[in-house]
């Protein structure tokens, strides 16, 4: 806190105008309110109980559970329906699937993508009235019995800390989804052809895809490096069971077992191609006090698409690292908390573009990889004037494949003219270096199909 | 699915003798169906109608916001469906004793189907045989005309939350004033506060001559009435006959069938297949109608009896326990929520205790002496008859204002919930926040089905008036576009929509404060009602602000 105080103090004596000014302490209140608590403004609407018309018969006289609809056993499969949704578009009217996905890492740093086939029926009905964005303040009035005064308080429920975590758009229906496992690779065959999002170019500079090593991994009869016992024994058993040497319910004498040269196991030396991932995607994601909600929402969204959009090009063979900042950056192990982290602080993105750096320099990944790097932020930089920010940037073109910024705007500030956005323009970096940079502006409200609109201007 | 077994529907025939002997009336046809998960899943997309139209959202999983139910007037997940004859559904495993249960309960709901009056549109027909064949005429105009098909479906769902349902059931029970009784309400209504002529006391001396003539003549006082007033005013007759002439219906709520009948697009010859389309979506709608409106009344009236009668069946002694526990997680009162089964059951206990006392009275309402009202009982002993009347007459929205009293909420010692968060510890907690009537009845009633009410009409460059009525709620604003794109298609050209939002009042100028031991509450924001009008033209939607909402 102190030290935000600090940076904060030496910024002003750089000069700052209001503008920034009124950004800044809105983030520092964001720290003040919340001290370490990261949720504070995450929590959206109030938990309900089950209204009136959730009670029915079958539930609750046969105890039966609702049925869970499979997209793939119903009549329609996924390809069907979005070939239906794209011949909407070419009628002239908006696209009406939802592909909801949710990110779940497996074990094994297998991170698996369900698809979710959502939609939504439209129409004119009563809405609440929302007094409060920020869900604070009273929740709607529900039907109780038993004891108790007025006023008592009868129960508490903690705020969720994972809401609007990693179901982006999935339905909250009771006894979870309509699922439709799925790994990234296909989210991202889908996203391609359904959604036209360009092949990625070939870049000339082809890397050998294969390696090969060699391991005793082989099994071989007769002769070999490294007998296998077990396998050797059973193979002695299988052949005097053969001979009948072997009966039912006797004890077996070892002494007396046949042992022909063709049963014994051998681990033998054996070539091995080794995989090699082509791709190195670096998913730069501001978590500061200002991002929370929405923008964090749809960042995190487009990032899962990309990455999906990069298992498909890269068939599988893509590494990803994920990078966290607010004054001061750190990288995480996966996906999920990549996902789900948030805290409340500044903002210094010059601290994650400098962390990428210092990876890449470090373990030597320019020699060996394409490389991407992938920056979701609000467009806050405490560092107005990207002083600190632009001369990283420039280190990263040298090596990078490409670099996609994406601000979503959260609606604090003056849309279109959030720092990032300025200083980046100001630089000229975005026309000189176009092939490698690229910057996508959305705002808090954007759907989907905005996200994946981005995405194709951040990668064509 | 496949029909119960011999065994099961002999013990459930069984059931209907005793219903009858209680007082229940149904048909006495019923089919009964064993189900499967396997059969459910394919039925709960179709609203349990196994017959229903096929539409490609019920292979999708449909978000559905929280509390956004009024998107769906209807219950995916019902074990009854009010056909002729009425078809329920069974778990495969169910005990004999558990189907006896079902059964009288179902029993409750088809009597209810039959009797009550908001059901009255569905009774003449067989809804299952009627889907059938819309679902085949939708298959049959899906294989020529493809895909639009499905547009159509999409638009005519998208407002079919806006049917004049009680328009149908008006047309059904209303007996229209005809002859002399219809001159006379023309002369009264009309012809005297015709161009804002004539002084209230003219018109209460009117009445009074009116008066006097029927008592002085009770036979044909009416007539002779009519005929001072044609002698006084010889233009009566011929305005009568013009006002008649001119008493279009120029505006109307049923926006579906508003379409039907004028949009120049559907009336087209090549578009006119649409509009069977929309009938069936227009029809579908209707039938659902009352399913919504009368859940309380409905699931309490099958639980009363579900318990009445299986209790009193001595063909499954022995089982009590485990009915017990069945009947406990059916009908008992949540700590915080709001269970209908619950609510309505214990309302018919009490309104049958209230009547057989003699309680429903205006003697008992005079009484102000608590003991006495306590110990109230004429000896009326009318309460079943009470509350068939009830079954037979009144809707979720009449019942809960109608009976909910302090006596009754006191009785199961109701209260409205509050919620309140907790910043130290970050959690909700849940309060009680009224045990007064009033405000549990208030709460009830905001939680009832409600769609908006929206007047349509025309104005002279023909487009589509939609007037939303101001009822204190915002129509939600994200689905606007959407459904207003259907409109404009169906209706061949532009659409605008009046309704009222929110507007949050800014605070007066505050500063954000600075430094960290400052810490200042929030004020409460205040909001303020604009009317705004959104237009649909070629696709492309505007809002823009009208006026100040008065």
């Amino acid at each position: 806190m102190n030290k935000l105080h600090a940076l904060y103090i030496s910024l002003q004596e750089k000069g700052l105008t209001p503008e920034q000014k009124r950004m800044i302490e809105h983030e520092l209140q964001l720290v003040e309110k919340a001290g370490d608590i990261p949720f504070m403004h995450e929590m959206g609407m109030p938990p309900r109980a089950k209204s009136l018309y959730d009670w029915d018969d079958l539930r609750l006289l046969q105890n039966a559970t609702p049925p869970q609809l499979v997209a793939m056993s119903s009549v329609h499969s996924l390809d069907h329906l979005l070939e239906r949704d794209r011949q909407r578009e070419e009628d002239g009217f908006p696209r009406k699937i939802r592909v909801g996905k949710m990110m779940k890492s497996g074990r094994d740093g297998d991170d698996k993508v369900v698809v979710v086939p959502t939609t939504v029926e439209e129409k004119f009905i009563h809405d609440q009235v929302q007094v409060n964005e920020e869900g604070e303040g009273e929740g709607e009035a529900e039907g109780g019995a038993g004891e108790g005064e007025e006023g008592e308080v009868i129960g508490e429920q903690p705020v969720r800390q994972d809401q609007g975590g990693g179901e982006g758009g999935a339905g909250q229906g009771e006894g979870g989804s309509h699922e439709l496992e799925s790994n990234a690779y296909d989210l991202g065959r889908i996203l391609t052809e359904q959604f036209q999002l360009p092949n990625l170019k070939d870049k000339g500079k082809k890397r050998s895809l294969t390696r090969y090593t060699y391991d005793l991994t082989d099994k071989n009869r007769g002769f070999g490096q490294f007998l296998d016992k077990k396998a050797t024994l059973r193979r002695v058993i299988m052949t005097n069971i053969a001979l009948q040497r072997i009966a039912r319910h006797q004890q077996i004498d070892t002494q007396r077992l046949l042992i022909s040269p063709r049963d014994r196991v051998y681990r033998i030396l054996s070539r091995e191609k080794d995989y090699e991932s082509q791709a190195m995607v670096f998913f730069v994601r501001d978590y500061s006090g200002s991002m929370s909600g929405k923008p964090t929402e749809l960042i995190v969204n487009q990032h899962i698409l990309i990455y999906s959009w990069l298992a498909f090009q890269y068939e599988n063979q893509v590494k990803s690292r994920f990078i966290l900042h607010d004054t001061e950056a750190k990288e995480v192990e996966n996906f999920h908390t990549y996902y789900n982290s948030r805290v409340a602080g500044g903002t210094q993105v010059s601290a994650a573009y400098k962390l990428v750096n210092h990876i890449v320099e470090e373990e030597n990944l320019a020699r060996d990889y394409n490389i991407y790097i992938f920056h979701g932020t609000d467009g806050d930089d405490w560092d107005t004037k990207g002083e600190e920010a632009l001369p990283e940037l420039k280190k990263m073109l040298v090596y990078a494949a490409r670099i996609g910024i994406t601000i979503a705007e959260n609606g604090y500030g003056v849309s279109g003219k959030s720092e990032v956005e300025r200083y980046l323009r100001k630089s000229g970096l975005l026309e000189e270096r176009s092939d490698l940079l690229r910057m996508d502006v959305i705002d808090k409200e954007s759907k989907e199909g905005r996200l994946i609109e981005g995405i194709k201007r951040l990668i064509s | 699915m496949e029909l119960i077994s011999q065994h099961a529907k002999k013990i459930m025939e069984g059931c209907k003798e005793r219903a009858r002997d209680a007082g229940l009336r149904f048909q006495d046809q019923s089919l009964e169906y064993i189900v499967t998960n396997r059969d459910l899943l394919q039925l709960s997309p179709k609203i349990m109608i196994p017959t229903l139209y096929d539409y490609w959202v019920q292979d999708v999983e449909v978000l559905k916001g929280q509390g956004r139910y009024e998107l769906y007037p209807n219950n995916p997940y019902e074990t009854v469906i009010n056909t002729r004859p009425a078809i329920s559904f069974y778990n495969d495993n169910n005990p004999d004793w558990l189907n006896v249960m079902i059964f009288y309960h179902v029993i409750g709901h088809i009597d209810f189907f039959q009797n009550n009056l908001f059901f009255r549109h569905t009774w003449g027909y067989d809804f299952a045989g009627r889907a059938l064949s819309d679902k085949r005429l939708i298959a049959k105009l899906r294989s020529e005309k493809g895909r639009w098909v499905d547009y159509i479906i999409e638009f005519s769902r998208a407002v079919d939350n806006l049917v004049g349902y009680f328009d149908v059931l008006a047309s059904l029970t209303k007996t229209r004033a005809t002859g002399s009784a219809a001159l006379l309400d023309f002369y009264f209504d009309i012809f005297l506060q015709r161009d804002g002529q004539g002084t209230v006391t003219h018109y209460v001396r009117e009445i009074e001559r009116y008066n006097q003539m029927l008592r002085d003549n009770p036979e044909d006082g009416q007539l002779l009435f009519l005929e001072t007033v044609k002698r006084s005013y010889a233009e009566f007759e011929s305005l009568y006959e013009k006002h008649h002439r001119e008493k279009k219906p120029t505006e109307s709520i049923d926006l579906l069938q508003f379409l039907m009948e004028h949009s120049k697009f559907l009336n087209k010859e090549e578009n006119r297949w649409m509009l069977t389309v929309m009938e069936v979506m227009r029809s579908t709608s209707l039938y659902f109608q009352p399913q919504i409106r009368t859940k309380i009344l409905n699931e309490g009236w099958a639980s009363y009896w579900h318990e009445k009668l299986f209790l009193s069946d001595d063909r499954i002694g022995g089982h009590e326990v485990d009915y017990a526990i069945v009947n406990a997680r059916v009908t008992s009162m949540p700590r915080v929520g709001l269970n209908p089964y619950a609510l309505g059951m214990r309302l018919f206990d009490y309104l049958e205790d209230k009547a057989s006392k003699g309680k429903i009275s205006f003697d008992y309402l005079m009484l102000q002496d608590k003991h006495e009202r306590d110990h109230y009982d004429s000896g009326a002993g009318k309460g079943r008859e009470f509350i068939f009347a009830v079954r037979e007459n009144y809707a979720d929205s009449m019942f809960i204002n109608s009976f909910i009293d302090q006596d009754f909420v006191d009785l199961h010692r109701l209260f409205v919930v509050g919620k309140r968060l907790n910043k130290e510890k970050m959690t909700w907690q849940y309060y009680v926040k009224s045990r007064k009537a009033e405000d549990y009845k208030e709460m009830v009633t905001d939680s009832l089905y409600h769609p908006p009410s929206i007047k349509v009409n025309v104005d002279e460059s023909s487009t589509l008036i939609l007037n939303h009525v101001f009822e204190g709620k915002p129509l939600v604003r994200e689905y606007i576009e959407a459904t207003m794109l259907g409109l404009e298609y169906l209706w061949g050209g532009k659409v605008c929509l009046y309704t009222s939002e929110p507007v949050p009042v800014k605070p007066q100028t505050q500063q954000p404060s600075l430094g960290p031991a400052v810490k200042q509450e929030k004020p409460k924001q205040e909001i303020s009602w604009k009317r705004f009008r959104y237009t649909m033209s070629e696709k492309k939607l505007f809002r823009e602000l009208i006026d100040v909402h008065g």
